[in-house]
């Protein structure tokens, strides 16, 4: 009953996306493992870069779900599982960081006990940075947010045979929760996996930009998926152009704020100049550093904003598409901006594995998607909001 | 067609938001151009059932939105770079950076502002903010709790019988017709109204001046001023000559400030002598120093065209017979002494930073006095045709 409403019929998704996935994942594994006996520094770096893309998409994707429940949003209901699929790789992520976990030494200099007990500033910091407490954190935090995926999902899928409304209260109480620990769980791990790459350096605004970024590609991932889904009718027909509108002027907010936030950090410390803290962004301007600045800087902001300034293009689907696509590499781009200058301190060095781990990683959000779309509804079919999400009219 | 040339329209008043999405659907499909709806809040879908386009208010506002960067970045480069530039935090004087806070809020104001008045210039038809709805039973009850829709009798095809049949069969609860009013007045203009202006300009005015003048200064709000700390030229207790400014102790020599031999002299006897060779080095040095602590008086390049429009005597050219005869230690001497209007520069500058301006300057002189056989040796140095 409930899906005749919606018009929404239960397709399985073609077969080769999961051929897709796979041999992109097995590409980015083999490829990876082997790139790692060769240049193993470099490849922990490289595969950093991944990984916090994959955690950015997952959390943010996360934040999305919990949002809408929050704010008792109903536009976004009839794709909502779209985000809560992509935020399925959470309960992996522990899985993921134990690479990285065990070459801690080549990533974090505060991990060098030798290099602390030279440094007073390190000395400082190492009641924080320090790794055993580094990875309690990470267990600590990797755990809750599986909690509250595992907790946020398994009520929406509930839903989808018993309709029970109840779920959607429950539901809402746990975004309540999550929302604060969430805004807490993000800056931390931002700080620890990227800003303590260059552990003398600090900027408290860094888990903001973390936060900005991961909810800008996550809208972006959505976006590209309903758009792709509706396209290929495997969503509601009745998904319209006002809601490919929503869309878009959500990715052009989160444009708007993720160049507020980096132009906030880089003016107070250009303005205040203090050597501690600009000689972050002097290394980002030299070595052929300064043309990836200035990219990020277009490609980031400027790009983007002139693109989804429009109405036409925030509901054209062949732009959604190319925009998603584009906010996605560029998102990429910036977590390799904050990264890696930290390992190539005097300038860019080129290296394939740049290119290894992400398609590995995107073959892995692909397999995830996949198997998430075979076992459960497209659309969230029992949920009470479904209805007026359908029925969405912006004007 | 419209027979009563007093007559704006036909009103008619619903229960429900659903009504009125049907009622604006049925009008829109009779015929009509001319009509409106009123609702107590934005009706979701009301533009597609009144048969609107795509309102092009954007673009007005993004054309005043862009005016108000270029208007505010063309002002912050005139002030800052032009009419009066001055050295802040060491930052260049065109310091985009420092100007993108001010430059995104005058684009978000300038866009908002014009928008505003010029929505409301359009609707009002400004001066006039006279509407024939205004005070109407109708406007009243749209702007509670119910859904209203008004049928110009501009509209071609108006015909007030067919309207009330339409609106009637369309399940109106109310129908009223209603007229333009008589005479033309504009109250923006009344006498009361521009008193009530003035006022309020006044009392904005004091308000503020009061506040930030007096009452910021008053009892709970002055703490921050209260401090426990040395403040210069006042005096202190801690001090037994209560002086809060200390002096060095007698003989301290700072690093980088020798002291001068002939300090005090007028007309020195004895001069030192330049230890800096004028390399590349040294003069783009100088050159840095002589824009920081000479320009704003000399000008930038010695010709004494000052900055300071007349609040301090300008200089004499640095380019004159008379300056180019000085030794460079003669120009060493100026800066530490002083020479009559112009202070001494001895406490700004150390002894190494005095002798690169003065390469510095030598290099101006040089390059303002230039004699054809300077010109050939560029030209061999360069390997270019200069003329
Ligand atoms: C506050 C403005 C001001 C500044 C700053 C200033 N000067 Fe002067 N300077 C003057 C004035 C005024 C005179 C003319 C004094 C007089 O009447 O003899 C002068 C005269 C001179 C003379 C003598 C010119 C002559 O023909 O007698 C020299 C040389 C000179 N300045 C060099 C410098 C140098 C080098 C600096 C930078 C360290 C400097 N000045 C900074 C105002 C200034």
């Amino acid at each position: 009953m409930l899906n005749k409403e919606s018009g929404y019929v239960k397709k399985e998704l073609p077969g080769n996306i999961a051929k897709i996935g796979t041999v992109f994942f097995a590409v980015g594994l083999i490829l990876g493992t082997a790139g790692y006996f060769i240049e193993p520094v470099r490849a922990s770096f490289s595969y950093l870069v991944a990984f916090m893309f994959l955690v950015s998409v997952g959390i943010g994707s996360l934040f999305l779900v919990a949002l809408e429940y929050l704010a008792g949003a109903d536009w976004s209901t009839p794709f909502r599982r779209v985000s809560e699929f992509l935020s399925s790789s959470i309960p992996l992520l522990i899985i993921f960081a134990l690479p990285l976990i065990f070459n801690m030494n080549s990533l974090f200099h505060w991990t060098h006990t030798e290099a602390v007990a030279e440094d007073a500033v390190l000395q400082g910091k190492a009641p924080y940075l320090n790794s055993s407490f580094f990875i309690i954190r990470v267990v600590v935090i990797f755990g809750l947010w599986s909690l509250f995926y595992y907790l946020l999902s398994k009520n929406s899928r509930g839903q989808d045979s018993t309709g029970d409304q109840r779920l959607t209260k429950r539901n809402i109480v746990l975004s309540g929760i999550f929302i604060p620990l969430f805004a807490i769980t993000a800056t931390v791990t931002s700080v620890d996996w990227l800003m303590s790459l260059e552990p003398h350096w600090f900027s408290t605004i860094f888990g903001v930009y973390f936060f900005s970024g991961s909810v800008w590609a996550s809208l972006a991932a959505l976006t590209l998926i309903v758009v792709l889904l509706k396209e290929k009718g495997y969503l509601s027909q009745r998904i319209n152009n006002d809601h490919y509108y929503s869309l878009g002027t959500l990715m052009f907010a989160f444009t708007c704020f993720w160049g507020y936030i980096a132009f906030s950090q880089y003016m107070l410390i250009w303005y205040a100049d203090l050597p501690e803290e600009s000689f972050w962004f002097l290394q980002r301007w030299t070595g052929g550093w300064e043309y990836f600045s200035i990219v990020l800087i277009l490609a980031h902001f400027i790009i983007p904003f002139g693109a989804l300034l429009s109405y036409p293009a925030k509901t054209n689907p062949r732009r959604l598409k190319f925009i998603s696509v584009w906010i996605l590499c560029t998102h990429y781009l910036d977590l390799y901006w904050l990264t890696m200058p930290n390992l190539n301190v005097s300038g860019f060095v080129f290296s394939w594995l740049d290119f290894v781990f992400p398609i590995g990683i995107l073959g892995l959000i692909i397999l995830i998607f996949n198997i998430n779309a075979k076992k459960y509804n497209l659309i969230p079919v029992g949920d009470p909001k479904l209805q007026r999400g359908l029925d969405f009219t912006l004007h | 067609m419209n027979e009563n040339k007093n007559l704006y329209g036909v009103t008619a008043l619903f229960d429900s938001a659903n009504e009125i999405i049907h009622a604006a659907k049925e009008v829109e499909k009779a015929g009509y151009k001319n009509f409106d709806v009123n609702t107590p809040y934005p009706v979701h879908g009301m533009d597609r059932a009144m048969g609107l386009k795509r309102s092009t208010v954007g673009f007005f506002t993004l054309f005043f939105g862009f005016s108000g960067t270029a208007f505010i970045l063309l002002f912050a480069y005139w002030t800052m770079s032009v009419n009066y530039p001055m050295v802040i935090g060491g930052k260049p004087f065109f310091a985009l950076p420092s100007f993108i806070p001010v430059t995104f809020e005058t684009t978000v104001l300038l866009g908002g502002i014009a928008t505003v008045v010029g929505i409301l210039a359009v609707f009002f038809n400004l001066p006039s903010n006279n509407h024939p709805l205004h005070d109407t039973d109708y406007m009243c009850s749209v702007s509670n709790d119910k859904y209203g829709i008004v049928i110009e009798a501009e509209d071609p095809k108006f015909n007030e019988n067919e309207v009330t049949e339409l609106l009637k069969r369309l399940g109106a609860k109310k129908i009223h017709t209603v007229m333009n009013p008589g005479k033309e007045s504009f109250p923006i203009f009344e006498g009361r109204f521009v008193v009530f202006l003035i006022l309020v300009v006044l009392v904005v005015c004091g308000g503020t001046y009061f506040t930030l003048n007096k009452v910021l200064y008053l009892e709970p709000f002055d703490w921050m001023l209260e401090q426990d700390k040395l403040i210069p030229q006042e005096k202190s207790t801690i001090f037994t000559d209560n002086k809060g400014m200390r002096t060095t102790i007698e003989g301290t020599v700072a690093r980088g400030y020798l002291p001068y031999p002939f300090k005090g002299q007028t007309i020195p006897t004895e001069t030192l002598a330049n230890p800096l060779l004028p390399t590349k080095k040294v003069l783009e040095f100088g050159k840095g120093k002589f824009l920081t602590f000479c320009s704003p008086c000399h000008g930038n390049y010695a010709d004494g065209d000052s900055r300071l429009h007349g609040q301090f005597p300008n200089p004499p050219t640095l380019h004159s017979a008379r300056a180019r005869e000085f030794g460079d230690g003669m120009i060493y001497h100026i800066i530490v002494n002083g020479q009559n209007t112009m202070p001494s520069y001895e406490t700004q500058t150390t002894s190494e930073e005095r002798w690169a301006i003065i390469n510095y300057i030598r290099a101006l002189q040089r390059a303002k006095n230039a004699k054809p056989t300077d010109l050939q040796e560029v030209q061999k140095e360069l390997g270019v045709n200069v003329k």
